[in-house]
């Protein structure tokens, strides 16, 4: 009885930190957003003031995600 | 120095990131009622007094000339109040003492958690998950007030052929009723991460061979952290403006 105790503990540990690798495409998604509003502002400097605002609303959905991720880790930590 | 690493006997380094996120009674240990007076309720009241001084008291004065406490009121004003009108166009800015609200709470809620020793509210998922819903319900009501059985052409995509459409309404009605557990996590998300890494940091700075790098790295991050605190209340509001346009426009 004592070892299932444990390797449900064990696997707990294990699944939040599978769960961290979601983080991995957040990084990836919000990189994204922001190096191409920053190479789009670049060539077209007079309409990176107007895109501000869909800058962060697409960084706010990309990291969104990645919160998803961390909070399967913490449900995982804590609730389960 | 060694508050956060109580673990000795064990060996490791034992330390409690979460623990700076629990709900306590301010009077004594009793149970917690929801009338009980916590850490949440006395912060949440701090971040109402603080706009009351920044938006009643600071611009009481009403100088043509502002003070600098009163052009930082106006300057928010005029900021959140260009953000209605960009993204939600000018019928939106009826709902405008709303958004700025949202804004104005989210914003200090914040700002007052990054505060040595204070509570963070806003890393409560109960706390946005509230703020969230009542975006989600009033825009969800406005948007059937407004425009009736109109408002169901939002989940039905006219621009894309007819075979795709009932695949797009099914997603479309995912995505929006995931809108608030999206819109309300992200806020808690980022706070309550940022808030525990800090912690992390500072659990490490017990060690003393690493102490210095810990410590610079909690400068960094609470840098780091002034600026999500900023952002994410931008972010919060910029969204509820977005799912205002839906609700006033749902045929785009």
């Amino acid at each position: 009885m004592e070892n299932v105790a444990t390797y449900a503990e064990l696997g707990k540990y294990l699944g939040a930190g599978l769960a961290c690798i979601g983080m991995a495409g957040a990084a990836m998604g919000v990189g994204n957003v922001a190096g191409n509003y920053l190479s789009g502002a670049l060539r077209n400097p007079s309409a990176a003031a107007s895109q501000t605002a869909t800058l962060f609303i697409g960084m706010a959905f990309a990291e969104a995600l990645g919160i998803f991720s961390f909070l399967v880790a913490l449900l995982l930590l804590f609730a389960a | 120095m060694a508050t956060q690493a109580h673990g000795e006997e064990t060996g490791g380094l034992v330390f409690h990131p979460m623990d700076q996120f629990i709900v306590k009674p301010l009077f004594g240990d009793g149970p917690i009622h929801w009338y009980t007076p916590t850490n949440v309720t006395l912060w949440l009241m701090l971040a109402v007094l603080v706009i009351w001084l920044l938006f009643v008291a600071g611009t009481s004065g009403r100088a043509l000339i502002p003070t600098r406490i009163q052009s930082m009121a106006e300057l928010t004003y005029g900021m959140v109040h260009k953000m209605v009108e960009d993204v939600t166009g000018k019928d939106g800015l009826k709902y405008f003492p709303y958004v700025f609200t949202l804004f104005c709470f989210i914003l200090f809620a914040n700002l007052l958690g990054l505060l040595p020793k204070s509570f963070s509210t806003t890393s409560h998922i109960a706390v946005t998950a509230v703020l969230a819903l009542a975006v989600f319900l009033g825009v969800t009501i406005l948007g059937f007030i407004k425009n009736g059985a109109h408002f169901l052409e939002l989940f039905w995509v006219k621009s894309a052929p007819l075979a795709l459409r009932p695949v797009l309404a099914i997603i479309e009605l995912i995505s929006y009723f995931v809108r608030p557990v999206s819109h309300s996590i992200r806020l808690a998300g980022n706070v309550m991460a940022g808030h525990a890494v800090i912690k992390v940091f500072a659990a490490f700075a017990a060690i003393a061979a690493i102490a210095p790098i810990s410590i610079l790295a909690i400068v960094g991050m609470y840098g780091l952290e002034v600026l999500v605190a900023v952002i994410q209340a931008y972010v919060f509001t910029i969204l509820t403006c977005v799912y205002l346009k839906d609700a006033l426009h749902p045929a785009h």
